[in-house]
């Protein structure tokens, strides 16, 4: 056992870090730059950073999501609005099903509340669309197919539009047998579980630096216990996510799939919870600023909402830790 | 990066199972017995004696020399046969380690490890509990010894223990912080009194208090120099924040089994509440293992913790309190005057925040010494 970053892998997070510091965004007015947008999604392109799970010679992924995951961390710090998560399953799926890589920017559409990667209806939503032009669709069957994309029309994160699509009528692609799509499914856990905690790290940043700045009774109000308290049991939430991810992130590619997805929905319940904790803590922190659009608190907590429901947020992988110890969330039905 | 065993980890881990088939004690829970501590001394003997205890620590004090991925594999393998926990005295065994000379570490670490002599830890006392640096009892210099008067408390293991760690004031004539010395004390003498503690769970033989009324200690038994007291207990206190000094990953996994067991016995017994409190304590306890990997792997770089101590004491505390809900949660209060083991863990758990320096105390050190917030 030895679970320290490689030399390799800590350079990975270095140069991720340094174009987010440089190219994220910083102030909520930094949203509508457009030029700013162009420039961080050309670097991320150039980067190869959506590529990692494409095949290597020996048809597994080029990188594992232990390198993923160090990327998708470092891109939700620094609210980086450039898209990683979808188009990095959508490239997981193609490999599995060995599908062609394709040229195009592509990402994925789950079920509308987001919670597996199999869609059962006719309704479907697609994830991180900026740029794309397709979305990759599972039905419950397994079978692959690419539905086209036209417009982004929002959603909750501000960094990553979301797109109500219909999931018929795509481009049929493969199909994936039940443990590539559970080990597909562990690897989106893992990285939302990592995105959760770049949000984490970013918002206590930002709240901390307010709690030095921000003056009340003549003193920094980061002196008073009552709110020093709130910022240490953040550090806390995120020391514990961060924990749960590092295993999260290993176990994608070496442990059995079901093990695999178990040990990714036990971070990602425990990284769910943590989210919403610590980013409440910051817009509490912030005060009547922290209510305003204006603030970036909210813009933290928006992209940690998305990345909490993609494979579901505490229920359903509180479901999928019982379910691999044999139980029932629910009791008998 | 890798959480799997190396080869020669997996043979020890085979050993070690192979081991506890035969040597498993099966001692109630130490959270809930007083039978756990009269056994726990013969069982940190055995697991020293076979090569599972003492890992990490050097040869020559009786400990094996090894790597600290041997103390993670430990803490699985008895966590997965049920066994009792790795007696949890690294903290002591690391204070005297950096901080005492060589005559006391040659004189008083080998029986510290290996068990023969078993320890107490004399900080806390009535008047100085949070405010440990306020404490009262003196050690008067006489010739070659020192005279001890003053009152201890919480002073776990203390009726079984041959030694007393104990922070004395010295020096009352500089700032509260510079006038302790820690001295190891023989406590089969007769100016030591021990008094059991009663918990809220009715255990009686992990706390007590103890009232010292001209005891003596030789100036030898010194653990570091005069008036660095208060730099040894910080390296004591610190420690016993780190959840792999304390072996306690184990003990949480094994009850969130016993647990486990007992929705999987009985499925239609347990409302989606319950479940849900079982979750959390199998989400919390994989938490715990995977943190333990995570910090023995940062020692492979000879990185020190210091105030990331209290991150993981909070953490650990968030585990033990919901392993401790799972277990209320799950087997109730025993109303029919069955078995309170459960119970009685979830009322120990509550401990938890306060032993060892309280989660209010930890989140005053993280937001002054990690986060950098000023101080009022």
């Amino acid at each position: 056992m030895d679970v320290r970053y490689t030399t390799e892998q800590r350079a990975l997070r270095d140069s991720v870090a340094a174009v987010a510091d440089r190219l994220g965004v910083k102030a909520v007015g930094q949203l509508d730059d457009r030029e700013r947008a162009e420039k961080l999604d050309a670097a991320v392109a150039a980067s190869g950073w959506r590529e990692l799970r494409t095949a290597a010679d020996d048809g597994g992924a080029w990188a594992s999501a232990v390198e993923v995951a160090i990327v998708a961390e470092e891109l939700a710090r620094g609210l980086a609005d450039t898209p990683l998560l979808g188009p990095t399953v959508a490239v997981e799926l193609r490999r599995l099903v060995g599908a062609p890589d394709t040229h195009r920017r592509e990402t994925v559409a789950l079920r509308p509340n987001l919670s597996q990667l199999t869609t059962p209806g006719e309704r479907a939503v697609a994830i991180d669309v900026s740029a794309a032009t397709a979305a990759l669709i599972v039905d419950p069957g397994g079978a692959l197919s690419a539905v086209r994309l036209d417009e982004a029309t929002g959603g909750v994160d501000l960094t990553r539009p979301s797109a109500a699509i219909s999931s018929s009528g795509g481009e049929p692609l493969g199909a994936l047998t039940p443990d590539d799509l559970t080990r597909c499914s562990a690897l989106a856990l893992a990285i939302t579980t990592a995105d959760l905690v770049g949000c984490m790290q970013g918002a206590l940043d930002l709240t901390v630096d307010y709690a030095k700045e921000r003056r009340q009774y003549g003193t920094a109000i980061g002196s008073f216990q009552a709110v020093a308290h709130l910022l240490a049991d953040a550090l806390v939430h995120l020391e514990g996510s961060r924990t749960a991810l590092l295993h999260a992130a290993w176990a994608v590619d070496v442990l059995e799939p079901a093990e695999a997805l178990a040990a990714t929905a036990s971070a990602k319940a425990y990284a769910s919870r943590a989210a919403r904790e610590v980013c409440e803590i910051a817009i509490q922190v912030h005060g009547g600023i922290g209510n305003t659009w204006e603030c970036l608190a909210h813009v933290y907590l928006r992209r940690a909402l998305l990345a909490t429901d993609v494979l579901g947020g505490v229920g359903p992988n509180l479901d999928r830790v019982l379910a691999h110890v044999g139980i029932a969330l629910e009791g008998p039905r | 990066m890798d959480f799997r065993d190396a080869p020669e980890e997996a043979e020890f881990r085979a050993r070690l199972r192979a081991w506890l088939v035969d040597n498993n004690p099966h001692l109630p829970p130490s959270s809930t017995s007083d039978e756990y501590w009269e056994r726990q001394p013969d069982w940190h003997r055995a697991l020293h004696a076979a090569g599972f205890f003492g890992l990490t620590w050097p040869v020559e004090y009786g400990g094996h020399g090894m790597t600290s991925a041997y103390d993670v594999i430990v803490d699985e393998e008895l966590a997965a046969a049920g066994a009792p926990p790795r007696p949890s005295l690294g903290y002591l065994v690391l204070a005297v380690m950096h901080h005492a000379n060589d005559d006391v570490k040659r004189r008083f670490l080998p029986g510290l490890i290996d068990g023969t002599d078993r320890w107490c830890q004399g900080f806390s006392e009535p008047d100085a509990g949070s405010d440990l640096a306020s404490l009262r009892t003196r050690a008067v210099r006489d010739g070659d010894e020192f005279v001890i008067d003053g009152h201890k408390v919480w002073t776990s293991y203390s009726d079984l223990a041959h030694w007393c760690f104990l922070l004395a004031r010295t020096d009352t004539d500089v700032p509260k912080h510079k006038g302790l010395t820690a001295f190891a004390v023989p406590m089969d003498q007769p100016g030591i009194e021990q008094r059991p503690l009663k918990m809220i769970n009715g255990i009686t033989r992990e706390f007590g208090e103890v009232i010292f009324d001209g005891a003596r200690v030789s100036a030898d038994n010194m653990i570091g120099a005069p008036g660095e007291g208060w730099r040894v207990a910080m390296t004591v206190l610190s420690h016993e924040r780190e959840p792999q000094e304390l072996g306690n990953a184990s003990r949480y996994t094994k009850t969130v089994h016993q647990l486990q067991e007992r929705v999987l016995a009985e499925p239609n017994a347990f409302d989606a509440e319950q479940r849900r409190e079982l979750a959390w304590a199998i989400v919390e306890a994989e938490m715990l293992q995977h943190l333990v990997s995570r910090r023995l792997s940062d020692r492979l770089d000879g990185i020190e913790h210091g105030p990331e101590g209290s991150i993981d004491k909070l953490l650990g505390t968030w585990v033990e309190q919901a392993v401790g809900h799972a277990a209320l949660s799950i087997a109730g209060c025993a109303h029919d005057g069955g078995d309170p083991s459960m119970l009685n863990t979830y009322l120990y758990s509550r401990s938890q925040s306060v032993m060892g320096g309280t989660a209010q105390i930890q989140k005053n050190l993280i937001a002054a010494r990690i986060l950098g917030l000023p101080t009022a």
